[in-house]
């Protein structure tokens, strides 16, 4: 594996930067570079960059698809969110309508905002091309079939011109795919979810998320800290505060930052990837999250650091 | 974990000493349940004087979380006190400041529980 991409990051509903957002971050720019001049674009870029996340970007708002680069000639995707539109145009763009390609899709579930980027998946459209759907949900093959039927969408399932097949994965199987060593792992989520452990060329990147963590049940921690034993990547949902997952939010199927960091921790992992962010949060709040999530990491470290990033769309991790 | 409590008129005060983590949350969860499960004594409240705990995990917290409930479905409330700079910023990075009571020492916690309390704590007696 060479690389993660992640095209969509947001948890529940995609998320739109608005007009007044736009002018809230200009106008920020513009007040930290009063006073200053910039011999060149380089120089421009450079103080830009310095502005962090908030003020010179966004975390984004697609929803849910994380694609992994294994250097191999065929793609993988984790999840269909809207993140795979944009996804599917830059496929499209690079190969064009008359070179069929093969896509790996690994579905963590098949909950609205999962799924309701294929629609809009370009290559699906396109006769020759491979899609090849794995989840350990029964039902995913239907999912995706009803959210393109009528009323809901004006082309059916079988309008598709792609060659699509659904594959079943058991957890504790053992998977090829794509030149990767795949396993799955139950999780607590409604209707169930599934976290996935690629492992190639001495790499193994976990995908977890929409999976709660019940604390009080030491049996499923050890299950997670070995799932994610040395891994170099965890994309993780940190979509709440722990106060929020254990109290008001419990059972919505979701985690924090820190039972994030505390997993890692446990399993040695190299790097925490906080993912699926909560809608109702802005940069500014997203850029709060992380910075105090690498804080605890401080607070709590006694081996290796654990690197913390939080992802966002464009967001590329070299592995 | 080292664990200690009295009890004030109608408040009791805890004090754990030491690391309240994943290990120790388990110890501090036994360490509480006798005082929660006296439903005949009259309890206006629990306050936990942190002023001696290093670190508390996820575990930890939850254990708080979980008292909490217990103490409110008894109209009981639950307050923490004097929390050292570190665990003050756990309780803000979890936002457990926004959902248990944070006092800066027992005496505040005390004067915001229960009179009697407070005054106990403040008799010559001590």
């Amino acid at each position: 594996m060479k690389r993660i991409r992640f095209w969509g990051t947001r948890g529940s509903l995609p998320v739109a930067l608005t007009a007044s957002g736009v002018r809230d971050k200009v106008i920020r720019a513009l007040r930290a570079a009063s006073g200053r001049t910039f011999a060149s674009d380089a120089e421009l870029h450079a103080f830009v960059e310095g502005l962090g996340m908030p003020v010179s970007g966004s975390y984004g708002g697609h929803t849910s698809c994380v694609e992994i680069e294994t250097g191999g000639s065929e793609y993988v995707l984790c999840d269909l969110g809207t993140g795979v539109r944009p996804f599917g145009q830059k496929a499209m763009a690079r190969h064009g309508p008359a070179s069929p390609q093969t896509y790996h899709v690994f579905m963590s579930h098949v909950h609205w905002d999962h799924i309701m980027g294929f629609p809009f998946f370009t290559p699906a459209y396109i006769a020759g091309n491979r899609i090849r759907i794995y989840g350990g949900h029964a039902e995913l093959e239907a999912a995706f079939r009803r959210q393109q039927s009528a009323p809901c969408f004006p082309v059916d399932f079988d309008a598709l011109g792609a060659d699509i097949e659904f594959v079943h994965l058991d957890p504790g199987g053992q998977y090829d795919i794509a030149g990767m060593q795949v396993r799955l792992m139950l999780q607590r989520h409604s209707g169930d979810s599934y976290g996935y452990r690629f492992e190639a060329g001495g790499k193994t990147v976990i995908y977890t998320t929409d999976s709660e963590h019940k604390l009080e049940d030491p049996a499923e921690t050890a299950s997670y800290v070995d799932f994610f034993r040395d891994a170099d990547v965890v994309i993780f949902d940190a979509m709440f505060s722990l106060s929020d997952a254990i109290s008001v939010k419990a059972d919505w199927g979701h985690s924090s930052n820190i039972v994030g960091v505390e997993l890692c921790q446990l399993a040695g992992a190299r790097q925490l990837c906080l993912f699926h962010h909560e809608p109702i949060h802005g940069d500014d709040a997203i850029d709060r999250v992380l910075a105090e999530t690498r804080r605890y990491e401080e607070i709590t470290r006694s081996g290796n650091p654990l690197l913390v990033n939080a992802a966002y769309d464009g967001l590329e991790i070299e592995l | 974990m080292e664990f200690s409590s009295q009890r004030l008129a109608d408040v009791v005060v805890a004090v754990p000493v030491g690391q309240i983590d994943h290990p120790n949350a388990g110890r501090l969860e036994q360490a509480l349940a006798p005082i929660l499960d006296t439903a005949d004594l009259p309890m206006t409240g629990l306050v936990l004087d942190f002023s001696r705990v290093e670190y508390i995990s996820s575990m930890g917290l939850r254990v708080l979380l979980m008292a909490a409930k217990q103490l409110r479905a008894r109209n009981a409330r639950i307050a923490v006190a004097a929390l050292q700079p570190v665990v003050a910023e756990i309780f803000g990075i979890a936002r457990f400041n926004h959902v248990l009571e944070v006092f800066p020492d027992v005496r505040a916690a005390l004067g915001q529980l229960s009179k009697n309390a407070l005054a106990a704590y403040d008799a010559p007696a001590r």
